[in-house]
């Protein structure tokens, strides 16, 4: 699918990677086509990109002139540390703040994490993430920024890529608090917009709920009011806040485009962007494929906690 | 007959509307049930039954106001705060609602549901009160007890699910049980079931039913009194042989017409329908469509009359009356 | 409250059903008429969206009056802070940051509007023939939107407008291409559940034409959530905009756009005026649309919402 795509996306290739005068060069443009198999069938070069897909080989990209696979290898887990952190902040946040904007209903409270969530939907992402460095990394100093490491500093041995992981396996404290503290500000301008959406969303969740018939019953029988929210209310609103996170964490990685881009984390976002602006077809394609698996497990995970959460769904 | 167990004098409901105005839902209701007795309150949908059981419950909408009073064993509901409304709930008055399929909380175990509120309120430790939710669900002929109790509401049909929302009501051992159409959502065939029931653990535990409903047919094969109410008023009270054989009010006369079995001419209903919450004529609110209707029922608002010994009725037309002849006799 | 109530027997039943369901239907956009023009007092919010909207507006209109200087003229006093001369300081080529950003509402705001319009019209008339005439109809339009799904958004976007060259023109229609799927998906469902109802098989058996059946009885169902939906997603829509323009991809310089003036800034780190205004008046842009989006979805809950999760 994303192999027919790519192949539909209007430019040439050959242009755009050997430069204007190369390419009137005939030598060049067959030498070129030749290495990357442009010169054979359409139908051939998707089978042999499948079969290379197959064996880990996602071809070669051609601006870093490295294998996309590896390319990809050193980038999904920066991008991954940076999604993680920034969705349970938003999580934390915004199903927090939803279930209290739900409970005080119409009430102050309310009024006011409204405002708050309209303000996170709204504000830029690219332009928080500036701001925020500047004013808070740049001028006042309160928090690094710029790299997943201070410069110069040593790279944790590799065990899961996470360098926040890694540097506590190898309990390296110093590293390990360098790159918390770097991780902070881009999780949480990565997290402004979702932190929004679920705060909207929980509260919606969570106010359909206490208008059921089973919530009143459950009032009925005299328990107290934090008792019936944590059993009988919580449950339920979780179960359609878990699709709307799945969906919510999509957008994240898209965001991260952005905000890599000005924290200079390299990930998968900034990766993304320079294979799209060289039409680096190999490199957009790696991309795409590992993007379509995340969301294969996100899926699942979505799918997983559904069952834990309503035993309607399980399969028994 | 000894005490009531309920007392609802005077009850008055508002409610308050979108345009901020508030609505009389319950104007003015007296009724009374007894330990081991089944009080029927009948009435069309709006008649303001449901709003009388949550009065009692304090569990009525936001921005709700009540006047009267409402005693459970003497003591005042109506008034009491929050918390200890909590110790009333479930405890002394619980409440079976209208359908099973909602009213059972969908993801928690039944053992859960019908456990919790024994605990909280008896403080009883998991294990005896699971032995006792166990006995509570044989009790409501579910069949395989200690199997139901690991399962979940939507494994159980309607009518089981009913059952064990009875159960679960009955759990912390209350006093007096309010039924809000507790037959409405079920089958016919499932329904004598559920109204056996009710009739066999009012006996065994001496407990006081309130049986809220628009079906007549439910209530004359297990309420002992009846109270029949209209526009959020009570418009006749007496035993159940008395107010259905021989109705008073016209409104009675209109509803047991309307069934298919009873009444003089089978299938008639009574014209128009029951007025909007905002919108109760003046005087008699059944005036507008009763065929006794005379002058001063348009103006003047009845009050509910003595007719008998433990009969009452809100009609000082008084239509049906027996003949003197037929009272001597 | 709502059981049908076996004891009261309308008149003549069938006539009354119809007319409960159109009365109810007709009861709930009352309703929503009702709130949208109560006193706005109770809803500040939306009063305050309103207010900023008109007050952009009036702005991109007479930008050419309200900007002391020329957007575009490039001057020798670079990278000044901001004073009275020039109230958000200038930039890296000595042009008049204020002028730029009220002349960036000229850009911003209308493409915004532009995008969403484009995107409703197409995603909505191919979800209606997509939801109406089933098979294989259907079926391409459905691969058609799972192809741009199968993409990450940005991405997407990102490789459209590299392809297509940068420029606002090919960013708004690499943006189109990526948001009309939603809208189809929503009117597609939409169509569909309409398209078993009652009263659409009365009019087809009456024979009215498949377009005709399209116009006249589906439209009113699938209009509401749609028109709830655009308005909810012009915020977003600025946002995108200016985000593409951010990565180079959007407006090209020396256009005054917001998102390309925030990467400007990036680029004078330093000079924080560069960067902090154009995003501000895209931050007050989107929350304005933000606000009153919010208010019409507040008004109009709980039946479009039911539509809308749909």
């Amino acid at each position: 699918m994303s192999f027919l795509l790519t192949q539909a996306v209007p430019g040439d290739p050959v242009t755009a990677n050997l430069g204007q005068r190369a390419s009137e060069d005939p030598v060049a443009v067959a030498a070129f086509r030749a290495a990357n198999g442009l010169d054979k069938s359409l139908p051939e070069q998707y089978v042999t990109y499948l079969g290379n897909l197959l064996t880990g080989d996602f071809g070669t990209s051609q601006q870093t002139r490295n294998p996309v696979a590896a390319d990809l290898a050193e980038k999904v887990p920066a991008t991954m540390e940076l999604a993680l952190a920034a969705i349970v902040v938003a999580i934390v946040l915004g199903v927090g703040f939803g279930i209290v904007a739900a409970l005080y209903r119409d009430r102050w409270p309310d009024q006011l994490l409204r405002v708050l969530s309209l303000s996170g939907v709204s504000v830029p992402t690219f332009w928080l993430a500036l701001i925020a460095y500047y004013w808070i990394s740049f001028k006042l100093d309160l928090l690094p920024a710029g790299g997943r490491l201070s410069p110069g500093a040593p790279t944790p041995p590799q065990v899961t890529g996470f360098y926040t992981i890694d540097s506590l396996l190898a309990g390296d404290w110093a590293t390990f608090g360098d790159a918390v503290s770097r991780l902070i500000l881009p999780a949480l301008v990565l997290a402004s917009f979702t932190v929004g959406v679920l705060l909207r969303f929980t509260r919606a969740a969570v106010l359909e709920v206490l208008g059921e018939e089973y919530v009143r019953a459950a009032r009925a029988k005299g328990l107290p009011e934090l008792t019936v929210v944590r059993r009988h209310v919580l449950r339920p609103a979780l179960l359609s806040v878990v699709t709307v996170t799945g969906v919510a964490f999509a957008g994240l990685l898209s965001g991260t485009v952005l905000v890599e881009q000005i924290f200079g984390w390299r990930g998968l976002g900034a990766y993304a962007y320079t294979s799209a602006l060289a039409l680096d077809l190999p490199a957009i394609m790696g991309v795409s494929v590992v993007v379509a698996v995340i969301y294969i497990l996100l899926n699942l995970v979505v799918d997983l906690l559904y069952g834990v959460i309503d035993p309607r769904l399980r399969l028994s | 007959m000894s005490e009531p167990l309920l007392q609802i004098e005077g009850l008055r409901v508002r409610l308050a509307s979108r345009s901020g105005a508030m609505l009389p839902a319950v104007d003015g209701v007296d009724l009374t049930v007894h330990a081991g007795e089944v009080l029927g309150v009948a009435g069309e949908s709006g008649s303001g039954k449901t709003m009388t059981a949550l009065a009692t419950l304090g569990l009525l909408p936001h921005g709700a106001r009540t006047e009267g009073s409402v005693t459970l064993a003497g003591r005042e509901l109506l008034g009491l705060s929050e918390k200890q409304l909590r110790s009333v709930r479930g405890r002394e008055v619980a409440m079976v609602a209208q359908d099973p399929r909602t009213a059972l909380h969908p993801m928690l175990s039944i053992e859960r549901q019908l456990t919790e509120h024994l605990r909280h309120h008896h403080g009883i430790g998991k294990r005896a009160a699971r032995d006792e939710a166990a006995d509570l669900l044989d009790q409501v002929r579910i069949p395989d007890p200690k199997a139901a109790l690991g399962r979940y509401p939507h494994e159980f049909s309607g009518g089981m699910r009913q059952r064990i929302a009875i159960a679960s009501a009955l759990a912390a051992r209350p006093s007096l049980l309010i039924a809000d159409e507790p037959t409405t959502a079920l089958d016919v065939t499932v329904q004598a079931g559920i109204l056996r029931l009710l009739d066999r653990l009012r006996r065994e535990r001496g407990l006081a039913v309130l049986i809220i409903t628009h079906d007549l047919g439910v209530l004359s094969s297990i309420a002992d009194r009846l109270v029949v109410m209209y526009a959020g008023r009570v418009v006749e009270t007496g035993t159940t042989a008395d107010v259905l054989g021989s109705a008073r009010h016209p409104y009675t006369h209109g509803l047991l017409d309307a069934l298919p079995e009873g009444g003089s001419a089978a299938m008639r209903p009574i014209p128009g329908s029951p007025p909007a919450l905002g919108a109760v004529p003046t005087g008699c609110p059944f005036h507008p469509r009763c065929a006794s209707a005379q002058d001063g029922c348009a103006t003047e608002v009845p009050a509910l009359l003595q007719i008998g010994p433990g009969r009452r009725s809100a009609c000082p037309v008084d239509p049906y009356a027996p003949a003197p002849q037929e009272v001597l006799a | 409250m709502s059981a049908p109530d076996p004891l009261v027997v309308p008149a003549a039943p069938l006539a009354g059903d119809v007319d409960v369901a159109v009365a109810a239907s007709r009861a709930g956009e009352d309703r929503a008429a009702r709130t949208l023009t109560r006193s706005p007092w109770k809803r500040p919010l939306a009063v305050i969206g309103a207010v900023v909207i008109v007050a952009w507006v009036l702005i991109a209109v007479f930008a050419p009056a309200l900007a002391p200087y020329d957007p575009l003229a490039q001057g020798s006093s670079k990278l000044l802070e901001p004073s009275a001369e020039h109230l958000f300081g200038t930039d890296n080529l000595g042009r008049d940051v204020f002028s730029r950003v009220l002349y960036g509402s000229r850009l911003s705001i209308p493409l915004a509007l532009l995008l969403v319009v484009l995107a409703t019209v197409i995603g909505t008339t191919l979800g209606a023939v997509a939801g109406y005439f089933g098979r294989w109809v259907d079926g391409g339009i459905m691969r058609l939107t799972d192809l741009v799904f199968a993409f990450p958004g940005i991405i997407l976007a990102m490789a459209v407008t590299a392809a297509l060259g940068a420029g606002l023109r090919n960013a708004v229609l690499a943006l189109v291409i990526v948001t009309w799927p939603s809208y189809a998906r929503v009117v597609r469902g939409l169509v569909l559940s309409t398209r078993e109802s009652d009263h659409i098989s009365a009019s087809r058996l009456l024979g009215s034409s498949a377009l005709r059946t399209l116009a006249v009885d589906v439209r009113p169902t699938v209009l509401g959530p749609v028109l709830v939906l655009s308005a909810l997603d012009v915020g977003n829509a600025v946002l995108l905009l200016s985000g593409l323009s951010f990565l180079g991809l959007g407006a090209r310089p020396p256009a005054p756009e917001w998102g390309a003036m925030v990467s400007a800034g990036a680029a004078v780190f330093d000079s924080w005026w560069v960067g902090l205004f154009p995003g501000l008046a895209i931050l007050t842009v989107v929350l304005a649309f933000n606000f009153l989006g919010d208010t019409l979805r507040d008004a109009l809950d709980p039946r479009t919402a039911r539509a809308l999760r749909g």
